[in-house]
């Protein structure tokens, strides 16, 4: 049986935990609306950006472009998984889940050789300890992502792809679906999917003057296109991120509360039982006199 | 077909939606040189440079500096998807300035495998916001 003091000593200790879990939530919170809001905020650029380009592509030759040149599904050798992850843990499995799914995608591929790009401190210390083969790493951001990270990013995808290191580039990334929910996404960056332009109608499509040229924009705005959806998926993978720790420490905060119930409670009993035994020593005392 | 009064003009970049807002005339710094737009503008799609751009709203001028992207006029709208687009009260004068110096030195002595290209750029950038801010204090 545990003394009392120690029982105290160990209450005391939970208690600051939770304080500091407590503060960890908040925190957390407050991120969260931020990031939640940076996506808000680069909705009018992503509607924007497919708009024109679905225009373009009405236009242009389209399958001219590299960036969008498919390679045949068989002679797909060499991918390019960018995976992000956080810079922290004390975000319940957020780390874990999106890293056991990229393994898990490399495993279920195993004709194909893939290299590895690593977003986050916690994906490269866990991919560099099992050396698996990586291109790039970028660290110490992923809870405020940059456009100048995004753009880092793109133009090492862009930089393999083009020069055939790798046939595909994917994305590995947590979507915030809601703040209890994070979807992990694997999907094709390059070449970019055509689909997403495909949308434009090209009957209503306005004849425009273009300066310089329909192509030389086309071409231009394509890297563009590529930089801004690896800026989407880090502002979503941080926004996930938040939202898993803001879960991850609210429970920790009540898992200490149920602690120090159930410590106050064993340190009532051990008191109450110190206090039955003293009287049991007085009464047998005052009998033997 | 009647002209249209005015002009919605849309600066998006990829943090922001910076302006969004009923205007008289743009101008606008295309890759082949600075144009204004005024309502009624044939429908134009042009690539932007580094480069200072302003928006008037009846008397009043107001400028902002933009780095990359694409303008898309219509008739009756402007859109300006930059890369980056500041307003001018937002510029950061001392850290423009810094930048600037830092520029001019590098293309003052070159060295190798020195990008000038990048260094040329990021002195024009920090010449534009220094002009762009500028123009908002003696305005004001």
């Amino acid at each position: 049986m545990p003394s009392l003091i120690d029982i105290r000593r160990r209450i005391r200790a939970v208690r600051s935990i939770q304080q500091i879990t407590k503060a960890m939530k908040m925190v957390a919170a407050a991120n969260l609306r931020r990031s939640q809001e940076r996506i808000l905020n680069a909705r009018p650029m992503a509607r924007q950006i497919t708009r024109v380009l679905g225009d373009l592509a009405a236009r242009v030759d389209p399958s001219a472009h590299p960036l969008l040149a498919r390679r045949p599904e068989a002679e797909i050798r060499r991918v390019l998984m960018v995976v992000m992850t956080a810079d922290k843990g004390m975000c319940g499995s957020f780390n874990a889940n999106i890293i056991r799914a990229a393994a898990n995608h490399i495993l279920a591929h195993p004709g194909i050789e893939v290299t590895l790009g690593l977003v986050g401190r916690r994906g490269r210390d866990f991919f560099r300890r099992r050396d698996y083969p990586t291109r790039f790493e970028l660290v110490n951001f992923t809870r405020k992502p940059g456009y100048e990270h995004a753009a880092a990013i793109a133009r090492e995808a862009i930089a393999a792809f083009t020069a055939g290191e790798a046939d595909t580039v994917l994305l590995a990334y947590n979507e915030f679906k809601s703040v209890l929910q994070q979807r992990i996404v694997i999907a094709p960056l390059l070449p970019i999917p055509k689909a997403q332009f495909d949308h434009a109608d090209a009957a209503a499509a306005v004849d425009y003057l273009y300066e310089p040229s329909a192509q030389a924009i086309f071409d231009q705005l394509l890297p563009r296109y590529v930089e801004f959806e690896v800026f989407a998926a880090l502002l979503e993978s941080a926004a996930a991120q938040n939202a898993a720790q803001m879960v991850a420490m609210d429970n920790a905060t009540k898992n200490s509360g149920d602690v120090i119930d159930s410590l106050t409670l064993t340190m009532n009993k051990v008191r109450q039982a110190a206090i039955t035994r003293e009287i049991i020593e007085v009464v047998s005392g005052a009998q033997a006199l | 077909m009647a002209l249209p009064a005015h002009l919605a003009l849309e600066i998006v970049t990829p943090d922001r939606a910076l302006v969004h807002d009923e205007v008289d005339e743009v101008q606008v710094p295309g890759t082949e040189g600075y144009f204004g737009v005024l309502p009624g503008h044939t429908p134009l799609l042009s690539m932007l440079q580094v480069g200072q751009l302003w928006y008037r709203k009846g008397v009043e001028k107001f400028y902002l500096s933009v780095a990359f992207g694409l303008a898309e006029v219509l008739p009756d709208r402007v859109v300006i998807l930059a890369q980056v687009a500041e307003r001018a009260d937002e510029i950061d004068v001392d850290r423009a300035q810094a930048a600037r110096q830092r520029a001019e030195q590098r293309l003052a002595s070159p060295q190798r495998d020195l990008d000038l290209e990048r260094a040329r750029v990021s002195l024009m950038k920090a010449l534009t916001r220094l002009n762009v801010a500028t123009r908002a204090r003696t305005r004001g």
